[in-house]
């Protein structure tokens, strides 16, 4: 894990060393360190909260520019979904796919085409009779990656199907190939045009996959005004849009699961709520549910820290977008076996644990840490103040025990410590006196 | 041989939304130590029923987990009105449980079957009146 690559990066000079970031990151992996603010790496799930917290705007999402990709000879754009939720008075998909044809891309494909594949061969997968449930969706990558460090015993409810962001560039590239065989495949690039910096970091380090076939990640802020631009001269746009409302609707929370037309489900956003729902699925609650739908962002993917718009002003658009669609434009060829998943659209690989909050890989010393844990934490507040640059003073005294941190930098029992100084030093001149 | 670990909670009896806090607390501290999973789904599942059935019928109490090496300890001690006959508690499917609280899924009548489902061990003592003290036993 020591090589994973990242997609949240610090500006130094903007960062005040306040503890907003500290304080809400869902897995606890901010501290203060020498006035600014530092990520543990083996921690961070890349969920983009502290992008979207920091009151400096010292957090930022690393993502690739366009202009890196112009000697490609045959570039794609697979649009997200949530893309097509940033425009005012949109009134068909076309506009944006021909926009971005004027942008320079040689071919677009649509993420919401996969999405509604992936939807039909999910359905098929909840028919297995040998299966976990409920199932969970793997297509936030920031709820699988959090799942394999917080929540061993769901591993194997995660939906081991490639999501669609990864089909859409497999679909894409094999289709230009066949339409341009004097195309190799290193000229070709098929870009991700991203609402979030998750998928920066999936396609990085992807999950279920060996490598991605995804080449590259746009955020959807840099395109949009690309897009506004070219889309204005846009009169009479060429139809090519391939979606339906189940593939239009994965923008935004629920949509994934409706999907299934199946009421036994369950969905969530906003990393807190989707933490929560996990700890009681861990429990053993909500046991008759098939599946859960969870999205770390709130609203879901138009929540992303890529884009423009407000996630409920864009799921409000999205709504009228897909008013006049048909329910699906894209159905798998029918197999005999009804829970008939073609292999290379399962992952290649299994998600393993990784316990990253294990004290020690021995477990009488991580019993030992803990009871040391356990000793510094009474001596603390318990006011999770946050000055010593930890979350709370249980996370304080974790570092501590982990040599991460030194109890005098609570300002409280540094207060103490003053004050026992004063005192000493008051009854000293009191004894020469 | 390392020494015995001690965790205590109060559980808050007034506040039902709150109820199962405890047991996520300890999940999350079981995994620092490194126990393996099945283990503390177990543990965590015990605890968290024992944990709704003191806010459901005894208006709160105290949660103590001991872990020692192969073993872990959960103690739920509460001062409510005590279980008359822990038999018929034990049956699936009896409850006593308020209507407020099964409309929320909750009193089944599945709450100490599941404890005892999910333990190695699980030993109730109760007088009535004066509350119930359920111990429990998961070992590794």
């Amino acid at each position: 894990m020591s090589n994973f690559k990242h997609s949240v990066f610090l500006l130094e000079d903007k960062c005040k060393g306040c503890t907003n970031c500290v304080k809400r990151c869902p897995t606890e992996a901010i501290r203060i360190q020498n006035g600014h603010s530092v990520i543990d790496e083996e921690r961070c799930i890349d969920c983009g909260e502290c992008i979207r917290l920091c009151p400096y705007k010292a957090k930022k999402a690393l993502y690739d520019k366009l202009d890196k990709y112009k000697d490609y000879k045959y570039k794609i754009a697979l649009p997200a979904p949530a893309l097509y939720g940033q425009f005012d008075h949109l009134e068909d998909v076309d506009y944006v796919i021909s926009g971005l044809y004027e942008c320079g891309f040689d071919y677009v494909f649509e993420v919401a085409k996969a999405a509604e594949i992936v939807s039909e061969y999910t359905r098929n997968y909840l028919k297995r009779p040998d299966i976990e449930k409920p199932v969970i969706s793997s297509a936030c990558p920031v709820i699988a990656r959090l799942i394999s460090k917080r929540f061993p015993y769901l591993c194997d409810n995660l939906l081991p199907m490639i999501p669609p962001i990864e089909l859409a560039a497999k679909l894409a590239k094999k289709e230009a190939m066949e339409k341009h065989p004097e195309l190799k495949e290193e000229d070709i690039c098929a870009l991700f045009i991203s609402p979030c910096p998750a998928k920066v970091s999936y396609v990085r380090n992807p999950i279920g996959v060996e490598k991605s076939s995804v080449d590259g990640v746009l955020s959807i802020s840099e395109i949009y005004f690309l897009l506004v631009n070219s889309m204005k001269n846009i009169v009479n746009p060429e139809h090519s849009a391939q979606t339906g409302l189940v593939g239009v609707s994965w923008a935004s929370s629920g949509g994934e699961a409706k999907a299934l037309f199946n009421d036994r489900y369950l969905s969530a956003d906003g990393i807190e709520n989707c933490i929560k729902v996990l700890d009681e699925v861990e429990n053993g609650n909500f046991s008759s549910l098939e599946f859960i739908e969870l999205n770390a962002c709130n609203g879901g993917c138009v929540g992303g820290a890529l884009t423009v718009e407000n996630p409920y002003i864009a799921k409000a658009r999205l709504q009228t977008l897909r008013r006049y669609l048909p329910v699906t434009q894209n159905h798998v060829p029918k197999n005999d076996d009804p829970t008939f998943v073609p292999t290379e659209h399962m992952w290649e690989k299994e998600l393993e644990y990784s316990p990253v909050m294990q004290l020690d890989a021995d477990m009488g010393e991580a019993m030992k840490k803990m009871a040391d844990i356990q000793a510094i934490y009474e001596m603390f507040p318990h006011l999770d103040c946050g000055a010593c640059g930890a979350p709370t003073c249980r996370a304080f005294a974790e570092d501590i025990v982990k040599h991460n941190g030194n109890a005098n930098d609570c300002i409280f029992i540094m207060r103490e410590k003053i004050r026992e100084l004063y005192k000493e030093k008051e009854n000293d001149s009191k004894s020469v006196d | 041989m390392s020494e015995p670990i001690k965790f205590h909670f109060d559980v808050d009896g007034d506040n039902f939304s709150s109820a199962g806090e405890a047991s996520v607390q300890v999940k999350r501290m079981l995994r620092q130590i490194g126990i393996p999973a099945d283990v503390i789904r177990r543990v965590s599942v015990a605890m968290y029923e024992g944990e709704i059935n003191m806010v459901i019928h005894a208006d709160g109490g105290n949660a103590d987990v001991v872990v020692e090496p192969g073993k872990i300890v959960i103690i739920l001690a509460d001062r409510g009105p005590g279980i008359a006959d822990i038999e018929l508690a034990m049956t699936e499917g009896y409850s006593t449980a308020p209507e407020n609280v099964r409309s929320l899924g909750f009193g089944a009548g599945m709450g100490l079957p599941n404890m005892k489902r999910y333990t190695d061990d699980m030993k109730i003592e109760s007088v009535v009146g004066q509350g119930t003290t359920v111990t429990m036993t998961v070992l590794f």
